[in-house]
């Protein structure tokens, strides 16, 4: 029997942390205000009623402590998912996901594993205050030990936190918080079906003219763009990354090999980026494919600014459409 | 002096039985405190208006006349009718989040006005009363609100540092600003220096705070620390950070705490004069536990009916800060109505002040963006702010056609 169900982003993770906690008593959830009041997202919401104070912890308010005593609890064979508010909250807990968290599996030669699952809501459009809006995700691909991966959509929501929490490696999963609740990004989706394989980057658009990888709240603006783009006559193809570390380029390859052209799309700032890995391993991977060099569209190299300023700051559909003429201009 | 909560056995008891639990009742009557605010709780004015002696803290107020009293009541009142101004503009779409600190005035003029111009004053981000105490212009606030800018008002000028949203952060900076003032040789006598940091009951959690304290200590460092308990750290209860009252801490790293009427200007502004003076004459840190409320939502995208009750409130609305100070200004013929009147037609025209400034404050030009990054300038963003901007100009000379 299938169970169709058309769900928001937000919708969709809340009911795969729930499956999740039904099919294994180990899965813990842990973080600020994540009970009670579901969470600040409210991605949460309703399961500490459900599962009880011991399986959702209100923790105290302390990132270095929700994720130092995860790796505590999964040493004891629990399998923490641990919410970060919002991403700019996250350093206090650098120490412990860069030191422990990462690499206590290498330490002890596979003896010790860490199923342990980090949210972080990220990036910006929201129009909030400093430290709610930033794209940290590349600081986390560079730390060997960690997987990172992030999602786009409803689908991948739902199956991708179920099989982050089954991996038995640290998984940072980032969320793009200004989609949470979108009622365009509403997806049918057969919650009793089979899970389609989630951590591998995947096109969602073909096309013709260039590429444009993107992943996260990107891959919206990238669709956007491509159905923009065909008003003047270029067909995009679109590559949703979906897995940041390890980068699954191969589907990038391909594309770049039959378009010849790659925009590599993303919020975060560019220097030493996920951007900056992907042009250079194009480049190296695609030489010979390539009609222009990889253009990049970002975040600048600046702090997150005022959010007045981030329509400016945030790259949008017209800045991809600028770089794919660029591109084509070679 | 602290009071214990519960006994452990001695180690050479052996472990007890059952081991010693505090019941739920101590736990609430020590972290809690609902009716009263514990034993331990400094206060010179009550709830109802009434003036408590102090032999400990009435030294410290003794030149706060009726003049003086009346001072402190408007600074409250302009203050909240900033705040409830600032609350409603959000709800108009005029600003992006409001902080609010309605309940909390006492504790922030009363601290806010302990100091002098050369104390520095770390706040977190709902101290908006101990930036008006500061000499900061309240519009001056508003553009971090309206998403225009991360900080508006010259710290050296004010003693009033940026505000700091990472929960726990500003206690270290503290830290260190406070061992400055005394590597410099500020602290010793009449005329020294002394640093204060605010920060919330949730904070006490993190790490930078308990590493604050430490520092702080081993420092001689003269740094208030002054925790505004107010009960809730977003939907989370004080218990759900702390088995203690948090004053008590501070015996753990070697100076004094006290925990104090956070609703009562008069016990604020007295315990921290006190606490400065200590550490003007380098004898700090101390640790002061404000024991307030917050009154409204965590912030305007809160919703604080999900995680308490209406019964609470309602309580703490008859501990009313503003209300207290009224209440003993009358009686005693402190002030009179025509004062009160005043003082609210002042508050009214303050916010509306207030109001005509945001709906009429510039948008920050898209190339701020860029502007100090760095203090030495850097060649790679130069090239990213020409390139932005001629992509810019790009729209703009299609716009003329
Ligand atoms: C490091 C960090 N984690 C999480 C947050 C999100 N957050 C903002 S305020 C807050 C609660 C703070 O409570 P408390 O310290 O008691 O201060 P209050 O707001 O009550 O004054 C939280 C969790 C944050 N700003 N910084």
């Amino acid at each position: 029997m299938t169970d169709l169900q058309k769900l928001t982003i937000g919708k969709a993770l809340n009911l795969g942390l729930r499956r999740a906690m039904e099919e294994d008593p180990k899965v813990l959830i842990m973080g600020e205000d994540v009970g009670k009041l579901g969470g600040v997202f409210r991605i949460t919401d309703g399961l500490q009623k459900d599962f009880g104070e011991q399986r959702v912890l209100d923790t105290p308010l302390a990132e270095s402590g929700i994720i130092g005593t995860a790796v505590g609890l999964a040493v004891r064979g629990f399998r923490p998912v641990c919410e970060i508010q919002f991403e700019g909250f996250i350093f206090p807990g650098f120490d412990q996901i860069s030191s422990q968290l990462a690499k206590l599996h290498y330490r002890t030669q596979g003896k010790v594993k860490m199923p342990v699952v980090i949210r972080v809501p990220f990036g910006g459009g929201i129009g909030a205050v400093e430290h709610h809006s930033e794209s940290p995700e590349s600081l986390f691909a560079h730390i060997p030990g960690l997987k990172v991966v992030s999602i786009s959509n409803a689908v991948d929501a739902y199956w991708g936190i179920q099989q982050a929490i089954k991996s038995d490696d640290p998984i940072l999963f980032f969320e793009p918080k200004r989609l949470y609740h979108s009622g365009a990004l509403r997806a049918e989706i057969d919650t009793d079906g089979t899970a389609p394989p989630v951590f591998s980057s995947q096109v969602v658009r073909e096309g013709t003219t260039a590429t444009v990888v993107a992943y996260g709240p990107s891959v919206k603006v990238a669709l956007d763009a491509a159905a923009a783009a065909e008003d003047e006559g270029h067909s995009l193809e679109v590559v949703d990354l979906r897995t940041l570390s390890p980068l699954d380029l191969g589907p990038v390859f391909e594309s770049v090999r039959k378009t010849g052209r790659l925009i590599a799309l993303s919020e975060a700032p560019s220097e030493s980026s996920l951007t900056s890995e992907i042009a250079a391993r194009v480049q190296q991977e695609c030489f010979y494919s390539l009609e222009a060099p990889v253009l990049r569209v970002t975040g600048f190299d600046t702090p997150y600014p005022p959010a007045k300023l981030e329509e400016h700051y945030l790259p949008d559909l017209d800045r991809v459409l600028h770089a794919v003429d660029r591109s084509l201009a070679w | 002096m602290p009071s214990e909560q519960w006994t452990h056995p001695e180690p050479g008891d052996g472990p007890a039985a059952v081991a010693a639990q505090p019941s739920p009742e101590q736990v609430i009557a020590g972290l809690r405190a609902t009716s009263e605010g514990g034993a331990e709780l400094t206060q010179l004015l009550t709830p109802e208006g009434e003036r408590v002696p102090s032999p400990q803290f009435d030294k410290y107020v003794d030149d706060i006349d009726a003049e003086a009293l009346r001072g402190l009541y408007r600074d409250m009142v302009l203050v909240r009718r900033a705040d409830r101004e600032a609350n409603a503009m959000q709800r108009q779409g005029q600003l992006g989040i409001w902080v609010p600190l309605l309940g909390q005035e006492a504790a922030q003029i009363g601290s806010g006005r302990a100091l002098r111009a050369n104390d520095m004053a770390f706040p977190s981000y709902r101290e908006h009363g101990v930036a008006f105490a500061r000499g900061v212009d309240m519009k001056d606030l508003l553009g971090i609100f309206r998403c225009t800018d991360h900080s508006g008002w010259d710290y050296q000028r004010h003693g009033f540092h940026p505000y700091t949203i990472v929960i726990g952060n500003q206690v270290l900076n503290a830290a260190g600003y406070a061992m400055g003032q005394k590597f410099e040789g500020k602290v010793g006598d009449d005329d020294g220096e002394a640093t204060i940091v605010y920060f919330g009951d949730g904070a006490t959690s993190q790490g930078d705070v308990h590493e604050g304290f430490v520092w702080a200590a081993v420092y001689d460092a003269p740094l208030v620390f002054f925790c505004q308990n107010n009960q809730w750290a977003i939907s989370e209860p004080t218990e759900r950070q702390s088995r203690l009252p948090l004053y008590q801490r501070a015996r753990g790293y070697g100076f004094p705490g006290i925990r104090v009427d956070g609703n009562d200007v008069l016990a604020c502004l007295a315990v921290s004069r006190w606490a400065l003076d200590e550490c003007r004459h380098g004898n700090g840190p101390v640790l002061i536990e404000a024991f307030t409320y917050r009154m409204d939502a965590h912030t305007t995208t809160d919703d604080p009916t999900r995680y308490r009750l209406s019964d609470e409130l309602e309580e703490w609305k008859l501990k009313d800060p503003i209300e207290r100070v009224r209440a003993f200004l009358a009686r005693g013929g402190g002030a009179d109505q025509a004062f009160f009147d005043d003082v609210q037609a002042e508050a009214d025209a303050f916010a509306a002040d207030l109001r005509d400034y945001t709906f009429n404050m510039p948008e920050p030009p898209p190339d701020r963006i860029f502007s100090n990054v760095y203090a030495e300038g850097n060649p790679v963003l130069e090239a990213q702010r020409e390139e932005f901007l001629s992509y810019l100009d790009g729209f703009a000379s299609a716009g003329e056609h």
